[in-house]
């Protein structure tokens, strides 16, 4: 059992109020997920050839000039970086690939957690109460969330192997469910599509199959689609993208999830108690997404 | 008139009061307000009180109910009325899956829509639906009749016992073993019986199918003696 929630924000207007929002359904889905909670946060969207790199380190007074030093030492690189708890947000001009290769081979002791224009994913382990605090996520800004709360089923409850999972630039999925071929398709894409995998965690495999997908031409859409082929076991996922978020469930829909829309929002939760407390809930179009249909919305 | 304000009032403390009632009771009424998706309200309940809940309610609302007439003003999520022995449970808005899952009797009413398994093993209990009801309904049905106003989606029946199942509207399929079926005089008088106890006039007995158990599954057949 694991517990999703996901805001996105139509109302502009709300986008500085989104923290406040998305931090009570997180907590609320505590009982679905206690072991470990995360998030994926789209904004203050950086431009032209620049890129934020979320990096984590499990002590909370790592030496992150450091790591801003090297950066240009050795790469050439300028940034500048901002602290969330032991998450450092770097903003530089930088080939991603060589950043993520760099710091692979020079800082195994950090984890990337996220590279994009707009994608922040900050998660640890711990109660989602201890989380929304750590992270002072009441005070997140930005115009969706995507998050998580981890009950482990498949692997070890690890920073790393919590959720949102990303394998690629502003994507990231968070899933409630388990897969079963996961370990077969993992070598395959390791062999085939040369993508690096941090944990033995089932739903990495399955962001890491999203991106080869669209690495491959697909949609969003169209990989979750074929994901239902090529993924056996059950699911319920959700995706964010840099302009939006999209949701499926598997096609017996063992999962959960319920999604509440009004004109200010898309809101998207295993459980309905999680969106009960947002403005306008009780009112608000809600339904449960139908087994093997994505749903998607898109700020484009 | 007694008001529990769930907002105020732990859930667990609104569950004992309706426990601790006796068939004699003069609180019969009971109104309960703020829910907000909590899971297991007003479960258990085994006296004639009438219970009304304003808003949406969590899993298993009305689990097991026995004589209690429970009213939901909004939508349900999964397992509303599982294993409910008798009385009545209406539900004014949607419900989510695996509604009346169980269930031995009484009456489980849906305004709205139902999704996957209505009626999973239902074991004698007639559950209504005004709206369509999703896959793998009445899965393993043993008894009882699941009415469904709308449409059906797939594999209704799969693995059906004795359950009777009436849909107006189009199945998408039908699972293992059920059929569909004669409508002879007795399956009119009971459809009847159970729209009018449901209070439903806009819907003829005579554009309903039924669908029932082929009873090629559970009996025991020579020609499969060796896959024993």
């Amino acid at each position: 059992m694991c517990g999703i929630v996901a805001l996105f924000l139509k109302n502009k207007e709300l986008e500085s109020k989104i923290g406040e929002m998305f931090a009570p359904m997180l907590v609320c889905m505590t009982d679905r997920g206690p072991d470990s909670a995360g998030l994926a946060l789209y904004g203050s969207e950086v431009s032209g050839d620049q890129i934020k790199v979320t990096i984590q380190h499990p002590d909370d007074d790592y030496n992150w000039p450091a790591i801003q030093a090297s950066l240009k030492d050795k790469l050439g690189v300028d940034s500048t970086f901002i602290l969330n708890s032991n998450h450092a947000i770097f903003t530089m001009s930088a080939n991603d690939a060589e950043v993520s290769d760099w710091l692979d081979v020079n800082h195994p002791e950090l984890t990337l957690m996220s590279i994009g224009q707009s994608i922040e994913i900050l998660k640890e382990v711990g109660l989602p109460e201890a989380i929304v605090k750590r992270f002072n996520v009441s005070k997140l800004t930005g115009s969706h969330i995507i998050g998580h709360t981890r009950m482990a089923t498949e692997s070890a409850v690890t920073t790393a192997g919590s959720h949102p999972f990303t394998t690629g630039k502003d994507i990231c999925l968070v899933h409630n469910g388990s897969l079963s071929n996961h370990n077969r398709l993992r070598q395959w894409l390791q062999a085939n599509a040369g993508i690096k995998f941090q944990t033995e965690n089932d739903s990495e495999v399955a962001a890491a199959y999203l991106m080869w997908k669209i690495n491959e031409g697909s949609t969003i859409k169209e990989a979750l689609e074929s994901a239902v082929d090529d993924l056996d076991g059950f699911f319920t996922f959700a995706v964010g993208t840099k302009d939006g978020f999209a949701a499926m469930r598997d096609p017996i829909a063992c999962k959960p999830a319920v999604l509440a829309e009004t004109d200010d929002y898309v809101a998207m939760a295993s459980e309905y108690q999680a969106l009960s407390n947002l403005p306008g809930a009780a009112n608000a179009n809600i339904w449960e997404p139908e087994p093997g249909v994505v749903y998607s919305w898109s700020h484009n | 008139m007694e008001t529990i304000d769930l907002a105020k009032t732990e859930l667990r403390e609104l569950n004992q009061q309706l426990h601790d009632l006796t068939a004699d009771t003069d609180k019969t009424n009971w109104t309960v307000e703020n829910p907000k998706g909590m899971h297991n309200v007003a479960v258990g309940l085994n006296v004639p009180v009438t219970v009304e809940i304003n808003g949406h309610v969590g899993y298993y609302c009305a689990g097991m109910n026995q004589e209690a007439t429970v009213i939901v003003n909004g939508s349900c999520s999964t397992g509303v009325a599982e294993n409910m022995m008798s009385g009545l449970v209406h539900i004014k808005g949607n419900v989510s899956q695996s509604a009346g899952a169980t269930g031995v009797g009484g009456l489980l009413l849906i305004d709205g829509n139902a999704s996957s398994r209505c009626g999973i093993s239902m074991k004698g209990i007639d559950i209504v639906v005004k709206g369509s009801v999703g896959h793998m309904s009445a899965f393993m049905g043993q008894k009882g009749n699941l009415v469904v106003c709308g449409d059906a989606g797939d594999a209704l029946g799969d693995s059906l016992y004795e359950a009777h199942l009436y849909v107006k509207g189009v199945v998408k399929s039908l699972g293992a073993d059920c059929i569909q079926k004669e409508m002879r005089d007795e399956h009119k008088k009971e459809l009847g019986d159970l729209l009018e106890k449901a209070g439903i006039t806009d819907h003829k007995v005579e554009d309903f199918t039924r669908y029932g158990s082929a009873r090629e599954l559970y009996n025991f057949k020579i020609d499969n003696v060796d896959a024993y």
